[in-house]
């Protein structure tokens, strides 16, 4: 499905990598500040990539995220492998977390990451299954039209 | 008001970033919790924390703020620091506790994030 016009990078997330946690989503805020994208739109990507990743980092064993911008939209797919998720509806709830003690001390596992990547994306699609891993594909639309 | 006159206000060390203390702040937001910061942080923020790993440095470049401010007189490692050198973002510790160091800069006249605040003037 590769359109002629499409740039597209994939960049592995490794499981349990605190220290290179996050750096993923700087390399992508960073390329899309090259090619010149509107600031509140890097913004929300770069927010909404980096709970992704930080989801990779402490629930799976490993992961990749595929960066796709054409000149309509910016595409985030993030697919991992481990545990998954078995509730979705209650995993998108605000507050409601799974989360270790390890993973709060880090910072995050405060059950605010899966709405935070739903408000900051226009078009948000998950899917999951419990012990094998989950899908997660964000789009953002560079004309501002379309995304109200 | 200026990143040299908090420091002195809050009687903060800089850890790293001595060259960008003329920055001018204009709002600030304090919380352990990167999740929250990165669902209510706006760009130019001045973030203090008790949080000192690496995804605090993280966590500021993504969102965007101008400096951190760690609190209770924490000290982050050197990995940390060394990202924040990148990044350019200034580091400073206050002994100040996080309420104590909020209070103050609130008193001074820097105004929150939170949506229900009028006095928010940053977001005009």
């Amino acid at each position: 499905m590769t359109r002629d016009d499409e740039f597209r990078q994939t960049f592995k997330i490794k499981g349990r990598d605190f220290s290179h946690a996050g750096g993923v989503s700087t390399e992508i805020k960073e390329i899309l500040q090259e090619i010149g994208i509107p600031t509140q739109l890097i913004r929300r990507v770069a927010i909404a990539s980096y709970e992704a990743e930080m989801n990779v980092v402490m629930y799976a064993q490993q992961g990749k995220l595929i960066l796709s911008i054409n000149p309509e939209t910016i595409q985030i797919e993030v697919e991992d492998k481990g545990q998954g998720i078995k509730d979705i509806e209650l995993a998108m709830q605000e507050g409601y977390s799974t989360a270790t003690e390890e993973m709060r001390e880090m910072g995050f596992g405060a059950g605010m990451g899966l709405p935070n990547i739903k408000k900051n994306s226009h078009v948000f699609l998950i899917t999951s299954t419990p012990g094998v891993g989950t899908y997660l594909k964000m789009i953002f639309y560079l004309d501002h039209e379309k995304a109200s | 008001m200026t990143l040299k006159e908090i420091k002195e206000l809050l009687q903060a060390e800089v850890i790293c970033g001595d060259h960008h203390l003329g920055t001018e702040i204009i709002l600030a937001g304090g919380s352990d919790l990167m999740s929250d910061v990165l669902a209510f942080g706006k760009p130019g923020l001045l973030l203090l924390t008790g949080l000192t790993n690496l995804q605090s440095v993280r966590t500021a470049d993504i969102i965007e703020a101008k400096a951190i401010i760690y609190v209770r007189g924490k000290k982050p490692d050197d990995q940390t620091i060394k990202l924040a050198a990148e990044k350019n973002i200034p580091l400073l510790s206050t002994p100040l506790m996080m309420y104590e160091a909020c209070g103050l800069l609130y008193q001074a006249g820097i105004p929150g994030v939170s949506p229900a605040n009028n006095s928010n003037k940053a977001n005009d």
